[in-house]
């Protein structure tokens, strides 16, 4: 068998190496639809990695149960168990935030990173290895979240977290809180971190190739 | 394929492209600008004539913007300049002559980044944006800025200027059933976007580009069919209680709309077929729009929505080459 990834290396390519939003391009349903607030993404984030870590280590250890043909069905009831816990403890305890979301915490079950842990890490490694997995891509997963809806935020509405920090004069950029904001972000945020990925790279051969006689 | 630069003096004298060859040597992008502008001349002036300092204010806040935007994007880019082509100069024009004479500064601000920038660079630059980059810069701010962008925006009963103290026609007819008298349309000497106020300049400038070949004129053929047709429709059903097919193309931004923007070589279809096709759908939109929406005007959704289809009305109306099939 090929090697795999050990926890550390699973853990920091979660962040940002192999971030889900910015290089796998991965969830990106909640990505777009809850971040017009900073409140509302770090909620999801904090759904989706509670949901990704104790699906991972769930399907870590019957990982040796596991037939090939019915992985995918296993995966999702695991998933979906554990998303029927978080929506209804946001049901209980942040009504207001779990009414925000509407829909998108159900569709945690589908959203797609979560699967591909599953099946790409969980399936095949011990479950300390996909529990670091599962904490490194959530964390990569929140970053991108929040990186996204504080910029929404700030022009949108000119507040974080709901607290005014622009100065009274500004002009609120509805659209940045509309649908087309998240586009228009995303988009550019993707763009900014390819570009900051493909200079890395030219810097990486350019060091290769002067080392090497 | 890398495009040929046309403005670089070391550029190859024959250009070797595939047909079809509508891109003659001659009618550089600088050419057709340089044209466009010329077009506008009646449009600014009509405008600098009725709303004063209003429309000096957008121009030079728009005009300093694009041309910033343009600098700025295209070293990020790594290109070398392309402020000589004079695109960003007509996308300034275009934007300042569409934009209510009483938006702050930062409205033209940052709809002339958001053209330039997310209406052109990220596509590649100059011809070969899909939409119109000043009706992306608009689009954006009208969303934005609902407050100074809405009809309410364009009213302001302490300006010392006549137009600005009124409603906008459109806006006093979807709201109140007001209609404009026709004459006033036709000069423009009511409130409105800068350069949408008056007809009878619109319909010079635009007469000029149809007959330099600037503008081609299907698509406003197209598009006044759509009009007659559909406002005559209205007419005749007694929908319209006083606006008639003539206040419709008179009046809002049609004849702007026609003239200098849904008639954008780039981002408008190539064949003729196509660009008929383009009008006529521009058209009834614009109807649709100003019938059943709660704007009081379309051109500017319509021309987008429109951009949109180009790519897939180019693939409808692809010429049967002679002795094909």
């Amino acid at each position: 068998m090929a090697d795999l990834p050990t926890a550390t290396e699973r853990f920091i390519n979660g962040i940002l190496p192999e971030n889900p939003v910015y290089r796998q391009l991965l969830g990106l349903c909640p990505t777009l639809a809850v971040t017009n607030s900073l409140n509302a993404a770090i909620t999801m984030a904090g759904a989706v990695g509670f949901v990704l870590l104790c699906a991972n280590v769930i399907t870590s250890l019957i990982r040796n149960l596991l037939k090939p043909h019915l992985r995918i069905v296993v995966f999702t009831l695991t998933i979906a168990t554990f998303v029927t816990i978080a929506d209804r403890f946001l049901a209980a305890y942040l009504y207001q935030m779990s009414k925000t979301l509407g829909p998108y915490i159900p569709l945690i079950i589908v959203n797609c990173i979560i699967i591909c842990r599953c099946e790409v890490c969980a399936s095949k490694q011990s479950p300390l290895v996909a529990a670091t997995d599962a904490i490194g891509q959530s964390l990569g997963f929140g970053l991108a979240l929040s990186s996204i809806a504080a910029i929404r935020e700030i022009l949108g509405a000119g507040s974080l977290f709901g607290l005014r920090v622009m100065p009274a004069a500004w002009p609120d950029w509805t659209i940045m809180v509309l649908p087309p904001g998240a586009f228009f972000t995303f988009g550019l945020l993707l763009g900014t971190v390819n570009w900051i990925v493909t200079r890395k790279g030219a810097k990486k051969s350019q060091r290769r190739e002067r080392s090497s006689p | 394929m890398k495009p040929i630069d046309d403005t670089d003096p070391a550029a190859p004298v024959i250009q070797v492209s595939p047909s079809p060859h509508l891109v003659q040597s001659a009618s550089s992008t600088r050419r057709m600008m340089v044209d466009v502008l010329i077009g506008m001349v009646p449009v600014v002036a009509m405008s600098l004539f009725v709303f004063r300092g209003y429309a000096l204010f957008q121009l030079a806040v728009c005009l300093v913007a694009c041309l910033l935007a343009e600098l700025l994007f295209v070293k990020m880019r790594g290109r070398a300049s392309t402020l000589k082509d004079g695109s960003a100069i007509v996308t300034g024009v275009i934007l300042a002559m569409s934009l209510p004479g009483t938006a702050p500064w930062y409205v033209g601000t940052i709809a002339a980044f958001v053209a330039i920038g997310i209406g052109k660079t990220i596509f590649g630059g100059v011809g070969m944006n899909l939409f119109n980059p000043a009706m992306v810069g608009r689009a954006f701010v009208m969303i934005s800025f609902a407050g100074a962008m809405a009809a309410s925006g364009f009213e302001d009963v302490r300006s010392a200027v006549d137009a600005i103290s009124q409603a906008t026609p459109m806006n006093a007819y979807k709201m109140n059933g007001v209609v404009a008298p026709l004459s006033e349309l036709f000069w423009g000497t009511t409130n409105g976007s800068l350069g949408e106020t008056s007809a009878l300049a619109c319909l010079l400038g635009g007469f000029y580009l149809v007959i330099r070949r600037t503008a081609s004129w299907e698509i406003p053929a197209g598009l006044f069919v759509a009009i007659l047709v559909f406002g005559g429709v209205a007419d005749l059903a007694g929908h319209a209680d006083g606006w008639t097919v003539l206040h419709h193309i008179l009046g809002g931004s049609l004849l702007f709309g026609v003239f200098f923007i849904a008639t954008d070589p780039v981002s408008s279809p190539l064949t003729p077929k196509g660009k008929f096709i383009f009008g006529l759908g521009t058209g009834m939109l614009i109807m649709l729009f100003r019938f059943f929406s709660g704007y009081p005007e379309g051109v500017m959704f319509a021309v987008l929505l429109m951009n949109a289809l180009t790519p897939l009305i180019n693939r409808w109306t692809i010429p049967t080459p002679f002795g094909g099939q």
